[in-house]
C-alpha cells in the first residue's frame, strides 16, 4: 500500500523557492531559445473606433535596423480568424484589419535589431483613421439604433439565452417577499506582474511554428491557434518558461498575441520576441468583464429563500474571445450558492463595446455572482428583520445532505456549511461584535457588519461552455466534457524520480505539492522528487484541459499524479516481492526501501529495485514491463455533458468559503476602516499549509482590491484612463486589513487526497462581504465598487457620486468630441490692447504661430483654417501634434468660436472653446474663455490625471504670450515646451526615448 | 554635467556584485535593461517600466533605487548590488530562507525588488515595526502574496539578527 502520509499536509517550504529567490529561475523575458533573435514592438489603436483608412510604413520601414513593419492585412492574408464559441459573423483577428474597435487593439508590428528600435520605428508610422461613434456601455449598447461594433452582426447583442430550474414562476408568485437588486460590478484586472511574453519561430520545410509563451492554458486553445495558423496541432508547437510571474487567468488570453506573433515571425523571416509593457498589458492585454446584473429573490417569511431570478448583463468588449462567454456560465450550475433553493431562473446576455475584449481572471464569473447573490441575502435578512447569520443558517446545505445535486446540475460534493458558520462567528466573537456596533451607532459613527458565504467550484467541466449553445446546436456539434489531467512520474536508470505534471503553473508552488505527493506514495524523501510543470506540447503528456485555471490543480491533477504514482508504486513493490520473495502485497515503501509489511530487515532500496527496470529487464518477474515511466490520463466520470433540462456538473470540488466583515466609515475622509475580518474556508485535505495560506491571503488581497481601489476606467469616448500602475490602483502592504483565518476540513471523496480545489474563494466573495458591511455602515443598498474614498465620502454624506474623468455617454452623437467632453475648464484674463485690437490678432495666423504654445509651424488653408504642427508635453511624454482648427462664429470684436482636432502618435483630441471680449475699465479687454474636450490614445491612458492641469498651464501660456506681444512688440520666447519637471514627468519617460 | 550624445553608444564600466563589469549603453538605454540584456543579469525584473512597482529595485551606491527610472549612463562608476549578490555562496541567506519558511513569495517575479529593498531597509532600520515594515513595502506591488507571509518574514529576520 501507499506510505503513511509523511510529507502530504506538512507545511513543506517551496522548491520553486530558492531558484526565485537567488535570481535564478527563467521567465519568458530571460530566454533566448534560439538564435537570430529580433524584437518585435506593436503599434496600437489611439482610438476606440475608427476605420483604417491607410497605413503608411515606409518611413519605419526604412530605418535602420528595421527588418519588417506588418499590418493587419499582411496577418490576415496568412491566417484564419481565431475561431470563438459563439456563433455570430465576427471575425476575430489578434490585429486590426478594417477597423479597430478598442483603444489599444493592435494595428501594426515592427520587427528590429532591439525593442529600442522597434519602438522607434512604430513611432514613424502614419495611419488614417476616420473616427467611428465609440460604443462604451453595454446597455446603450442594446439600444435599437446603436451604432454597431461589427457591422456584420447587425447588433450589438451577440448571446442571449434563457434557463429555467424547478419552478421560478411557482415560487415567485407564491413568495411572502420578492426583492430586487441592481448589481453592477466594474471592469477590474489581477494584472500579474510579469506581463506578457512571447517568442515565436517560423521555419519552412516542414513548415512549423515553435511558440514559446508564458501561457496557462487551458490548452483547447492550442486547438483553436492551430487553426488560425492553418497548420495541424503537430506543426504549432507551444512551449512554456519554466517560471511565469504570476496570471489569475490574465495570461489565458496571450493566445491571440501568440497568433499575431507566429503570423509576423512568418513574415519577418525571422524569430520574434515581444515582451508586453505594462500600458500595453493595461489596455490590451485582458481583463474580468464588468457586468449590469440584476438578481430578483423570492423569500418565504420566515426566511426560506425559494426562487432566484438573475438577469446577467455581461460586457464582453469588443470581441467574444475564446473561452468566453464561459465567464458568465461558470457559476451557472451552483446558481443556488450555499442554499438549498431549488427554483432558479437565469438569463445570460453578452454585448459587445469598443472596449478591450474580456477573459479569464481570479473568480471567473464567482466575484460577480456573488456580489448580486450574497448582498440580496444581507437585504433579505434586514427587510425580514432576521440576522444575516440566521438567514443563511436556515438556507444552508445540510451537512447530511451531500453529496448534494444541485438545480441547475452541480454534485457537491462534501461540506459542513453550518459548522463553517458556526465557526466563523466564534472567530468573530460575533456577539460582542454586534455589541460593538450598537455602541459605535449610539455615538453616531458609521458601523457594518457583513457577511457572504459561498461555494468554490473548482476543476472545470469542459462542458458548461458548451450551456452557451443551445441543446441544438450542442447535438450538431458533437457532445464535449470532461477536464482531462495528465501526470508522468519515471525513474530514470540512475535511480531519480521525476514527475511532470503539465499544469503550466505561475507561482502557485505545483512542483512542491506534487512532489510531496509523489514522495509519500513512492515512500522517498521529499527532496528526491524532480518536478517539471511547463508544457511543451511536442514532447509532453497533455490534453486540451491541460494548463493552469478553475482551481484544477488540487482537485483533478492530483488525482492523475496519485494514480501514476499508484502505478509507479505498484511496479515497485511487484519487481521487490520477486527478489524478496514475498507476494507483492506484503511489500511497503518506506524511508527509500521496500521491505516487508513486519519484517523491516527484510527490504531492499528503492532505487536499486527500480533501476533494474532499465538495466536487467530480463530478470523482471514475469508480465513486468521494462523502465519505469507511467503516464496516467484522467477525467473524472462525473462531469459529463449537459442533459436535456440545461443541467451540467460544471465542477468537480466544491470547497466553501464563509466570511465575516466589521467596517467603520469615518464621514470626514470617506475612509473605511476594516475593524474584523474573518474568513473561513473548507477546501477539504490541507495538501500544503503554506501554500493553502498563501492562495487564502493572496486571493483576499485581491478581493479588498477590487472592493476598493481597482477599475478599469473609460471615458465617454472610451478612451481608457488606466493605463499605469499610478492610475490602476493596485493593494499594497499597509492597506492590507488584518486577517483571521479559519479552517473546516470535510474531504472530497471525488480524489484519493480529499483536497478540494482552492485559491480563487477569498476573491470571489470579500468584495460582495465588503459590500454587505458598506450598505450595513450606509444604510444604503444600491452600491458599486471599487469603494474608493470619493465614491464613499459621496455615499457618506448623502451625495450623488460622478467620476470626475468621466462624461455622459454620448452613444449617437453625431461627431465625437464635439460639443461636450470629459475635459472642461473656463478662464478670465485681462489683457491691455482694447477688444478690436484682440480680436483683429486672433485671427493673424503669424502671430498665432508665436503664441500657440508648443507651436513649430502653422498655415492657413481656408478662409479661417489652419493646419498646425504642435509639440506638447503631458505626464513627460512628449509628442508632436498635427492640428486642425478652425474659426466659426465670428462676432467681431466680442467673440468666436474656435473648434480643433489633434492628431499624434501618441494620442488625438477634438474639442471646441468660446472666447468672449469686452472692454475693460481701464481700456483693455476682459477675455472670457471656455472648452470642452476629449482626449484620447496613450497620453489620455497614461496621463489622464494631469491631462487637465497641463490644459490650463497651456492656456496660461497662451494667454501671458499674448499679452507680452501686445505690451512691447517684445519677442514671444516663452515656448510652451519647458516641460513639467515632476517626479511623474521624469517616471512617465519610460518611451524608451 | 557630462554631455552625452544620444544615439551613440558609451562605455559604461561599474561594480556589480563586488565584480568589476562594463558594458556599453547609448544614454537612453534604462539601467534595468543594461543589467539584464548587456550585463546577463535576469535576476532583476520589468514590472511596470514607469517607478511604480518596485520590482526593478537594486541597490545602488547604498541606495534602494528603481532601476527602470534609472538611465545606464548615470550609473558609470557606481557600485550596484543585484539579487543575484545576496545568498552566500550556494547558500541562502537569512532573508531569503525566512521569505521561503513563511510562503513571502509564490511566482517571485516581485521578489527580487523586494528583497533589495528590505536588504537596504533592515541595514537602516535594525528593529522595525510592523508599520514600518508595510510602510516600506508600500513602495512595491505583489499580486500574489497579499504581503503577509514577507511581513512575517522580514519581522523574524530582523528581531532573530537583533537578539544575536
Ligand atoms: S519596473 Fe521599475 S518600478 Fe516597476
Ligand atoms: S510573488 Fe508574485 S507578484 Fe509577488
Amino acid at each position: 500500500m501507499a506510505g503513511e502520509r509523511r510529507w502530504v499536509g506538512a507545511p513543506v517550504p517551496r522548491k520553486e523557492d530558492a531558484a526565485l529567490l537567488t535570481g535564478n529561475a527563467r521567465f519568458i523575458d530571460d530566454l533566448e531559445p534560439v538564435a537570430g533573435l529580433r524584437h518585435a514592438a506593436i503599434l496600437r489603436s489611439p482610438h476606440a473606433h475608427a476605420r483604417i483608412k491607410r497605413i503608411d510604413v515606409a518611413r519605419a520601414a526604412a530605418l535602420p535596423g528595421v527588418y519588417g513593419v506588418f499590418t493587419g492585412a499582411d496577418v490576415a492574408g496568412l491566417i484564419n480568424p481565431i475561431p470563438s464559441a459563439v456563433r455570430a459573423p465576427i471575425r476575430n483577428y489578434p490585429i486590426a484589419v478594417d477597423k479597430v474597435r478598442y483603444m489599444g487593439e493592435p494595428v501594426a508590428v515592427a520587427v528590429a535589431l532591439d525593442r529600442y528600435i522597434a519602438e522607434d520605428a512604430i513611432d514613424l508610422i502614419a495611419v488614417d483613421y476616420e473616427t467611428l461613434t465609440p460604443i462604451v456601455d453595454p446597455e446603450a449598447a442594446m439600444a435599437k439604433d446603436s451604432p454597431l461594433v461589427h457591422e456584420e452582426v447587425g447588433s450589438n447583442v451577440v448571446h442571449r439565452r434563457g434557463f429555467r430550474y424547478g419552478d421560478p414562476e411557482s415560487a415567485f408568485a407564491e413568495a411572502d417577499l420578492v426583492l430586487a437588486l441592481r448589481s453592477k460590478y466594474p471592469r477590474y484586472s489581477s494584472t500579474p506582474m510579469e506581463t506578457y511574453g512571447v517568442i515565436a519561430n517560423f521555419e519552412r520545410q516542414p513548415e512549423r511554428y515553435t511558440i514559446w509563451a508564458n501561457f496557462q492554458g487551458p490548452f483547447i486553445l492550442h486547438a483553436l491557434m492551430s487553426a488560425s495558423l492553418k497548420l495541424p496541432g503537430n506543426r504549432v508547437r507551444i512551449i512554456t518558461p519554466p517560471a511565469s510571474g504570476g496570471s489569475f487567468g490574465i495570461k489565458q488570453a496571450v493566445y491571440g498575441y501568440m497568433v499575431l506573433l507566429a503570423a509576423v515571425s512568418r513574415l519577418a523571416g525571422a524569430p520574434v520576441k515581444w515582451i508586453e509593457d505594462r500600458l500595453e498589458h493595461l489596455m490590451g492585454s485582458s481583463c474580468a468583464a464588468d457586468r449590469a446584473d440584476r438578481i430578483e429573490a423570492a423569500f418565504k417569511k420566515d426566511g426560506e429563500l425559494t426562487g432566484l431570478r438573475f438577469m446577467n448583463l455581461v460586457n464582453v468588449g469588443a470581441f467574444v474571445r475564446a473561452p468566453e462567454p464561459a465567464s458568465v456560465y461558470r457559476m451557472q450550475a451552483s446558481a443556488n450558492g450555499c442554499y438549498r433553493v431549488k427554483n432558479i431562473f437565469i438569463e445570460n446576455v453578452l454585448a459587445v463595446t469598443n472596449q478591450l475584449p474580456v477573459g479569464l481572471n481570479r473568480g471567473y464569473g464567482g466575484p460577480q455572482f456573488y456580489f448580486a447573490l450574497e448582498r440580496m441575502m444581507d437585504l433579505a435578512a434586514r427587510k425580514l428583520g432576521l440576522d444575516i447569520a440566521e438567514i443563511r443558517r436556515r438556507n444552508f446545505i445540510r451537512a447530511e445532505e451531500f453529496p448534494y445535486h444541485a438545480p441547475a446540475g452541480s454534485h457537491y460534493d462534501s461540506g459542513d456549511y453550518h459548522a463553517g458558520l458556526a465557526e466563523c462567528l466564534r472567530l468573530a466573537d460575533y456577539d460582542s461584535l454586534k455589541r460593538a456596533r450598537d455602541e459605535a451607532r449610539a455615538a453616531g459613527k458609521l458601523f457594518g457588519i457583513g457577511m457572504a458565504a459561498g461555494v468554490e467550484p473548482s476543476g472545470s467541466n469542459m462542458a458548461y461552455v458548451t450551456l452557451a449553445q443551445t441543446p441544438d446546436e450542442r447535438a450538431k456539434a458533437g457532445a464535449k466534457s470532461g477536464a482531462l489531467a495528465v501526470a508522468t512520474i519515471s525513474i530514470d536508470p540512475s535511480g531519480a524520480v521525476t514527475v511532470r505534471t503539465a499544469s503550466t503553473p505561475n507561482g502557485q508552488g505545483h512542483a512542491t505539492v506534487a512532489a510531496q505527493i509523489v514522495a509519500d506514495a513512492l515512500g522517498i524523501d521529499f527532496k528526491d522528487v524532480s518536478v517539471v510543470t511547463e508544457i511543451d506540447t511536442l514532447t509532453s503528456a497533455w490534453s486540451l484541459a491541460s494548463g493552469n485555471y478553475a482551481n484544477r490543480f488540487a482537485s483533478i491533477v492530483v488525482t492523475a499524479i496519485a494514480e501514476a504514482s499508484r502505478r509507479v508504486a505498484e511496479k515497485i513493490r511487484v519487481i521487490a516481492a520477486d527478489q524478496l520473495e514475498v507476494a507483492p502485497e506484503d511489500v511497503e515503501l518506506v524511508g527509500g526501501n521496500a521491505r516487508v509489511v513486519g519484517v523491516p530487515e527484510k527490504s531492499l532500496p528503492i532505487r536499486r529495485v527500480a533501476t533494474q527496470a532499465h538495466w536487467h529487464p530480463a530478470g523482471l518477474p514475469e508480465g513486468v514491463s521494462p523502465g519505469i515511466y507511467e503516464t496516467a490520463i484522467f477525467s473524472p466520470p462525473s462531469l459529463g455533458a449537459p442533459d436535456a433540462s440545461e443541467r451540467v456538473a460544471s465542477s468537480l470540488t466544491y470547497g466553501y468559503v464563509i466570511d465575516l466583515a466589521a467596517v467603520e466609515i469615518d464621514r470626514e475622509t470617506g475612509r473605511i476602516e476594516v475593524k474584523k475580518y474573518v474568513s473561513v474556508h473548507d477546501v477539504g485535505t490541507v495538501l500544503n499549509p503554506l501554500v493553502v495560506e498563501g492562495q487564502i491571503y493572496g486571493g483576499f488581497a485581491h478581493g479588498i482590491g477590487a472592493a476598493f481601489l481597482e477599475e478599469m476606467v473609460y471615458d465617454a469616448n472610451g478612451s481608457f484612463q488606466s493605463g499605469t500602475f499610478a492610475d490602476y490602483l493596485c493593494v499594497t502592504a499597509p492597506e492590507m486589513p488584518k486577517l483571521i483565518v479559519g479552517h473546516i476540513m470535510t474531504p472530497s471523496p471525488t480524489n484519493p487526497l480529499g483536497s478540494k480545489g482552492m485559491g480563487d474563494g477569498s476573491s470571489m466573495l470579500t468584495p460582495a462581504v465588503i459590500g454587505n458591511a458598506v450598505s450595513d455602515a450606509l444604510g444604503i443598498e444600491d452600491l458599486t465598487l471599487p469603494l474608493t474614498l470619493n465614491k464613499t465620502w459621496d455615499l457618506a454624506n448623502g451625495r450623488e457620486h460622478h467620476r470626475a474623468t468621466v462624461a455622459r455617454p454620448r452613444v449617437g452623437a453625431a461627431e465625437p468630441g464635439i460639443g461636450a467632453g470629459a475635459l472642461t475648464g473656463s478662464g478670465t484674463v485681462e489683457l491691455t490692447a482694447p477688444p478690436a485690437e484682440i480680436f483683429q490678432l486672433l485671427l493673424d495666423p503669424t502671430f498665432l504661430a508665436a503664441v500657440v504654445p508648443g507651436c513649430r509651424e502653422l498655415t492657413l488653408i481656408g478662409p479661417d483654417r489652419y493646419v498646425a504642427e504642435v509639440t506638447i508635453g503631458v505626464a513627460g511624454i512628449k509628442g508632436v501634434y498635427s492640428a486642425t482648427m478652425e474659426i466659426r462664429d465670428k462676432r467681431a470684436p466680442e467673440s468666436l468660436r474656435l473648434v480643433g482636432r489633434a492628431q499624434g502618435a501618441l494620442g488625438s483630441g477634438s474639442g471646441e472653446g468660446r472666447v468672449r471680449l469686452a472692454p475693460s475699465a481701464t481700456g483693455g479687454t476682459v477675455l472670457h474663455y471656455d472648452y470642452a474636450a476629449d482626449v484620447g490614445g496613450k497620453i489620455a491612458a497614461v496621463g489622464s490625471r494631469m491631462i487637465g492641469s497641463v490644459a490650463r498651464v497651456l492656456i496660461g501660456q497662451f494667454f501671458r504670450g499674448l499679452d507680452r506681444k501686445l505690451a512691447a512688440g517684445k519677442e514671444s520666447g516663452d515656448d510652451a515646451t519647458s516641460s513639467q519637471r515632476s517626479f511623474l514627468a521624469r517616471i512617465f519617460g519610460g518611451d524608451k526615448k | 554635467m557630462l554631455r552625452r550624445k544620444p544615439g551613440e553608444k558609451h562605455r559604461i564600466e561599474l561594480t556589480v556584485n563586488g565584480r568589476r563589469m562594463a558594458g556599453h549603453a547609448e544614454p537612453r538605454m534604462l539601467l534595468v535593461d543594461f543589467l539584464r540584456h548587456e550585463l546577463r543579469l535576469y535576476g532583476t525584473h520589468v514590472g511596470c517600466e514607469h517607478g511604480v512597482c518596485g520590482a526593478c529595485t537594486v541597490i545602488i551606491d547604498g541606495r534602494a533605487t528603481r532601476s527602470c527610472v534609472r538611465y545606464a549612463v548615470q550609473c558609470d562608476g557606481a557600485e550596484i548590488r543585484t539579487v543575484e549578490g545576496l545568498a552566500a555562496g550556494e547558500d541562502l541567506n537569512a532573508l531569503q530562507q525566512a521569505f521561503s519558511r513563511h510562503a513571502a513569495l509564490q511566482c517571485g517575479f516581485c521578489t527580487a525588488g523586494i528583497l533589495m529593498s528590505v536588504t537596504q531597509f533592515l541595514a537602516e532600520t535594525p528593529r522595525p515595526t510592523e508599520a514600518q515594515v508595510r510602510d516600506m513595502l508600500s513602495g512595491h506591488i505583489c499580486r500574489c502574496t497579499g504581503y503577509e507571509g514577507m511581513v512575517r518574514a522580514i519581522l523574524e529576520v530582523a528581531h532573530s539578527s537583533a537578539e544575536a
